[in-house]
């Protein structure tokens, strides 16, 4: 199997403090991969080094073996890599339907002037992206809200939102900060079930971190563990599970929280 | 007793015939207003910076149509789209080569790069026109009498093509990729390049659709008031600038509604008060309605981080 995205001995370093440390990280292509750790692991910083919104200070990152270190975000969300954030992101001032359109923005091709005269062209590719759009938000639950503004959406409708977006753009790899971070166990599992469904609709690979155990144990094929910037863990969920630092990373991290 | 009231009613009609002539001439300013106050307002929609240099574009409005005009004899349209273009490309162009090198900056460095642009525009005009130029008739105007009314052809080209531009603007805003990016980039301009749009060109956009109009506005007002000189940008920038914060700046709708709200007022001044009180009342106008309503009256608070 290939590896879809490999992060290659990075380290990322904020004046004095290290936030990650020689991390390694190989995403196999159509892997559900975890990412977990103690709260200040480095994980979403993790993210933001693969999404372009830092660079590394060192090490190298690939997606589909190119190098996409230092590229800025939105090239690299053009090559496929989307996420979601741990706290969502949305344009809250936006339509719901607005908001996914925005994702379709990079596969519409026509000119600003012929957006203005209202040449066939633009007319057929506003309606093409507010037909995907209509359609992508349907399995989320959030047609009957396509005209809400997203900011009155409820709190987990607004996290399905923030995916479908993500989606939109087509990605091959989906990065997922705290999916269901704000969520009580009924929801998480449903998630789980959801996020399963996703991963084999939209022929996703999907990162993602989380603490919830439970999902992440039950969705991923592979897991790494990340402590203080470090990679301290990696390998299957049983592996992860019977891992003695794991155990005392967590342990360990309890009293401090 | 009927002479009085014959009197009486006359005195009424001649008042509201004096006042409704003022609002054709209050519309004509307005829309010269609102067309301007929308370039402030966009950029800072999507930068939250003010472009100071924009009041000088749009004085380069009225020189570009001075220009064009003596050495080309084209029609009105084409004047007006020549003027447009080259306006909002060169709206373009000062945000690509003097504004996006600072973007990460400290925010008064954008401010002084956008004044010092206004100033280096200012003067090369002033260099290449040291005196006021007399703006030629693109067309002849007449005056038509509608209802007592007076109104002349030229009034009604600068009212129906502000109106047509804005209507144009609104449905680009509200209803195309290009809008909505805008709107998402305006909103939130960290996030929204991760959805893959390419916020560097869209910024550009704005810019260029932002000077256009002001470059349009500068033509139209030349045409209306005939004497332009480099100088005009900044009292006329200046107000346009008023208009835009008293609808809300960052609204494109509000920017609309401040140029018509300030135009109005000005006009009404003129016509009731003696001229000197018309800046006192719109600047004291600007004072009383952001004590009130500190966003504009369209604007809306940022979203508050609980």
């Amino acid at each position: 199997m290939s590896a879809l995205l490999e992060i290659q001995h990075v380290t990322k370093r904020f004046g004095g403090l290290c936030a990650i440390s020689d991390c390694s990280v190989a995403v196999e292509t159509g892997h559900t991969h975890g990412i977990i750790g103690p709260n200040g692991a480095g994980k979403t910083t993790l993210f933001n080094l693969i999404t372009g919104i830092y660079k590394p200070t060192e090490g190298a990152i690939r997606f589909r073996g190119e190098s996409i270190a230092g590229l800025r975000p939105g090239r690299i969300a053009l090559k496929g890599i989307g996420r979601t954030f741990q706290n969502i992101r949305l344009c809250k001032e936006l339509t719901v339907l607005d908001n996914v359109r925005i994702a379709f923005d990079s596969q519409l091709h026509y000119a600003p002037i012929e957006a203005l005269i209202r040449l066939p062209r633009s007319g057929r590719g506003e309606q093409r992206s507010i037909d995907e759009s209509l359609r992508l938000l349907e399995p989320f639950g959030l047609l009957a809200h396509a005209h809400d503004r997203a900011g009155d959406l409820p709190y987990g409708h607004q996290r399905k939102l923030e995916i479908a977006r993500a989606l939109a753009l087509k990605p091959s790899a989906l990065l997922l900060d705290e999916p269901a971070a704000g969520l009580n166990t009924g929801e998480t599992a449903a998630l789980t079930e959801f996020l399963r469904w996703v991963r084999g609709e939209f022929d996703v690979t999907l990162v993602l971190i989380e603490h919830h155990m439970h999902l992440v144990m039950n969705l991923c094929d592979r897991i790494t563990v990340l402590d203080f910037g470090q990679t301290i863990a990696d390998g299957t969920p049983e592996e992860i599970r019977a891992n003695p630092r794991v155990i005392e990373a967590y342990l360990g991290g309890a009293d401090d929280e | 007793m009927i002479l009085a009231a014959a009197a009486a009613s006359s005195a009424f009609s001649g008042w509201a015939f004096y006042l409704a002539q003022q609002s054709i001439n209050a519309l004509q300013l307005g829309s010269i207003y609102a067309l301007i106050a929308l370039g402030y307002s966009m950029v800072y929609g999507v930068l939250t910076m003010i472009n100071f240099a924009h009041g000088d574009l749009f004085m380069l409005g009225a020189f570009a149509c001075l220009l064009i005009a003596a050495f080309l004899p084209l029609p009105f349209v084409v004047i007006l789209l020549l003027v447009i273009l080259l306006i909002g490309l060169l709206g373009a162009l000062i945000e690509r080569v003097a504004y996006r090198p600072l973007r990460g900056g400290p925010r008064v460095s954008a401010i002084i790069t956008a004044l010092g642009c206004g100033l280096v525009i200012e003067n090369l005009t002033l260099v290449n026109f040291p005196y006021a130029q007399r703006m030629p008739a693109l067309f002849t105007s007449t005056s038509y009498q509608v209802a007592g009314l007076t109104i002349s052809t030229l009034q009604l080209l600068i009212i129906g093509i502000s109106v047509a531009l804005m209507l144009g603007l609104d449905f680009f805003i509200y209803k195309t990729r290009y809008g909505i990016a805008m709107r998402a980039i305006a909103f939130d301009a960290r996030t929204v390049p991760l959805m893959g749009v390419p916020a560097d060109r869209i910024i550009s956009l704005t810019f260029l659709i932002g000077a256009g109009l002001g470059g349009a506005a500068g033509m139209l007002y030349g045409l209306a008031y005939p004497v332009i000189a480099p100088s005009m940008g900044v009292l006329v920038g200046w107000k346009a600038f008023i208009a835009a914060v008293i609808g809300g700046i960052g609204s494109v709708r509000g920017a609309v509604l401040g140029g018509f709200i300030l135009g109005g007022v000005e006009i009404m001044v003129v016509a009731f008060l003696p001229s000197t009180y018309r800046d006192l009342i719109s600047y004291s106008l600007l004072l009383v309605i952001l004590i009130f309503k500190p966003y504009g009256l369209l604007g809306r608070a940022p979203n508050q981080k609980v």
